[in-house]
């Protein structure tokens, strides 16, 4: 490890990588929970657009394609807000177009191939110094911001009718979204390239669903699994000398699906050691009568000599061993 | 509450609708502080757009629509009006505790820079206790039941202290026992002191909460007065019933309601 960080490029990718691993599974939570995990796709489409047009001009090309990309990402939810069924078709003409037209227009170009499978798959060990502190300073940005936003994005996605029937500009939130997701995409497109980066931005999220119990949790595993898959996909590629983009992106699925089998198998052992009270009609709060015995993070209510706890949308028999004892003297045997 | 304070809600021979179609056509109707409006009517009567209108979800065509006094087009200040739409099933494309949920009810009331402080955490608990929802607060929104959940987006808008809350449909789709549970938890608002528009077809369960019936059909209002001669005069919309309309005359706060409300739930708080 640290013959690695002695490398100067190395160092410079996984700074690269830190970056882009919190950055795009944190703003991808908010568009699985819109629903729209594959827009980032569709704008990593029309991003390549703008790379083309940066090489042939011999102008940036990360600039011309964060234009291109933010570009899109307004035209986005400008096409979904007029709610036209033809939205779709809009949207497939946007980005089929800006792919089309990148290869088109890089073919035209003195550009390599391989300058090109660079963009679209990622290549950040061959990236040039001033990209990655334009990437860096990009990157803290979207951090930033999604963090400040993170409770008025969730609020929007959630129920965008009732944000808009309290006064909260709903239009505004979804177009920062869509912004933050270009962004997010032409960060990431030297580390994991423009085709993979919506699985960045999405598979961590699934994965974190699995584990969380709220969304507040949910966004800080997606974050850390992002976090993880990309460093260590970073570390791979260079020993096994593969593309950085394809091993992060195998890496956060193989995560998923290590953390889909265990906690498949947790939930059934959990539900078969759960015992649910029986018909119960008799909603119990703070006024019903029956005494509440606050413990272990939740609240039992003492019923005809059973104690009940809520789940989900019933009442669970306390589980004596599953919770710790508790501090109060009326424990009851069971 | 000052006297002389303006209604909450007027509406002078308005209409609603959507791209210039009149759903709502020449309603004229006021709402004071304290009551407790059943809107009623046949499904496609205008009800939706109505609440709606006043929530600017659908379009005001005509009339006069004040707002605690203020014009619609000018009103503001939309956390005053505590929205709890119509919805069957909150959205499971992610996991959301049902204390997450109700949060989103303060954040039209801060800027956006400014996070959640202890006042908003208080409301929030307080807001939870009035649905009886505070011992499931970590649960999953979608693990519970889809009473549970109505009881969820009552939290949700009481959490923002609204002057005024606007129901579409709160008991459609939920079982008798819940019904029961939802149209104890009005009660108690009521008797708080909460104002209340609900839009439902289902007057059954909320009998002994409401003071007032408003009964909608084509996009016009063809009754408007107390339960009591709604009983008497209205036969409603019940498949052959005549439309005969008792006279809109006093209102009778039905009896029943003191006997329910036995929780002591802790105060709402005063709004300036
Ligand atoms: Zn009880
Ligand atoms: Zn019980
Ligand atoms: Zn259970
Ligand atoms: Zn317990």
């Amino acid at each position: 490890m640290s013959d690695l960080l002695a490398l100067d490029f190395m160092r410079q990718a996984l700074i690269a990588a830190v970056l882009v691993g919190l950055a795009a599974p944190l703003v991808g939570a908010f568009l699985v929970q819109r629903r729209m995990s594959l827009i980032g796709d569709g704008i990593g489409h029309v991003a390549l657009a703008g790379v083309a047009v940066g090489i042939l001009t011999g102008s940036m090309p990360v600039f011309t394609a964060l234009i291109a990309a933010v570009a899109a990402a307004v035209g986005v939810e400008l096409i979904r807000a007029t709610g036209r069924t033809s939205g779709d078709i809009a949207l497939a003409v946007m980005f089929y177009g800006g792919i089309a037209l990148g290869v088109v227009l890089i073919s035209k170009s003195t550009a390599s191939s391989s300058n090109l499978t660079g963009y679209l798959f990622g290549a950040i060990l061959t990236t040039s110094r001033t990209d990655i502190v334009v990437f860096a300073i990009l990157a803290v940005v979207v951090v930033g911001v999604t963090w400040v936003l993170r409770h008025r994005f969730f609020a929007v996605a959630n129920d965008e009718e009732y944000a808009r029937a309290v006064g909260l500009p709903v239009m505004g939130y979804n177009i920062a979204l869509s912004v933050l997701t270009a962004v997010t995409v032409v960060v990431s497109m030297r580390v994991v390239g423009l085709l993979l980066i919506t699985a960045l931005m999405i598979i961590p999220n699934a994965t974190a669903q699995l584990v969380s119990r709220s969304f507040r949790s949910s966004l800080a595993w997606a974050s850390l699994i992002g976090l993880a898959s990309s460093v260590s996909g970073v570390i791979a590629s260079f020993y096994a000398e593969t593309p950085s983009g394809g091993t992060i992106v195998l890496l956060a699925i193989g995560t998923f699906l290590v953390v889909s089998i265990v906690s498949g198998l947790v939930t059934r052992a959990r539900r078969a050691a759960h015992d649910r009270a029986e018909r119960h009609e008799h909603e119990h709060g703070p006024v019903c009568g029956h005494q509440a015995i606050p413990h272990g993070g939740h609240v039992d209510y003492l019923h005809d000599g059973h104690r009940h706890a809520p789940h989900a949308d019933h009442y669970d028999e306390h589980d004596a061993q599953a919770h710790p004892a508790p501090q109060d003297t009326q424990e009851v045997s069971r | 509450m000052r006297v002389n304070a303006p209604p909450l809600i007027s509406l002078h021979s308005a209409s609603f609708g959507y791209a210039e179609r009149r759903v709502v056509d020449g309603v004229t109707l006021s709402q004071g502080p304290g009551e407790v409006i059943a809107l009623l009517g046949p499904n496609g009567s205008g009800k939706t757009t109505l609440v709606k209108g006043l929530l600017g979800l659908s379009e005001h065509l005509g009339g006069e629509v004040a707002l605690f006094g203020t014009p619609l087009e000018q009103f503001h200040d939309k956390p005053r009006i505590g929205y709890v739409p119509q919805r069957h099933s909150l959205s499971a494309s992610v996991r959301a505790t049902v204390r997450e949920i109700v949060e989103i009810g303060r954040l039209p009331l801060r800027p956006w820079w400014r996070p959640a402080n202890a006042t908003d955490s208080a409301v929030v608990d307080e807001a939870l206790d009035a649905v009886g929802l505070r011992d499931r607060e970590r649960e999953d929104v979608a693990a519970l039941s889809g009473g549970q959940q109505r009881r969820v987006l009552i939290a949700r808008a009481l959490a923002a202290q609204p002057d005024v809350l606007v129901m579409d449909e709160p008991t459609a789709g939920v079982d008798i026992a819940n019904q029961r549970i939802l149209a104890q938890v009005l009660a108690t608002l009521a008797a708080r002191g909460t104002s209340m528009l609900i839009v439902t077809h289902e007057l059954a369960a909320l009998r002994d909460v409401v003071t007032r019936i408003v009964c909608m059909d084509g996009g016009h209002v063809d009754f408007d007065g107390s339960p009591a001669d709604y009983q008497l005069g209205h036969r409603g919309h019940e498949p052959g019933g005549g439309h005969h309309h008792g006279s809109p005359g006093s209102v009778g706060r039905s009896d029943g309601l003191a006997a329910i409300v036995t929780d002591t739930l802790p105060s709402r708080e005063a709004q300036s």
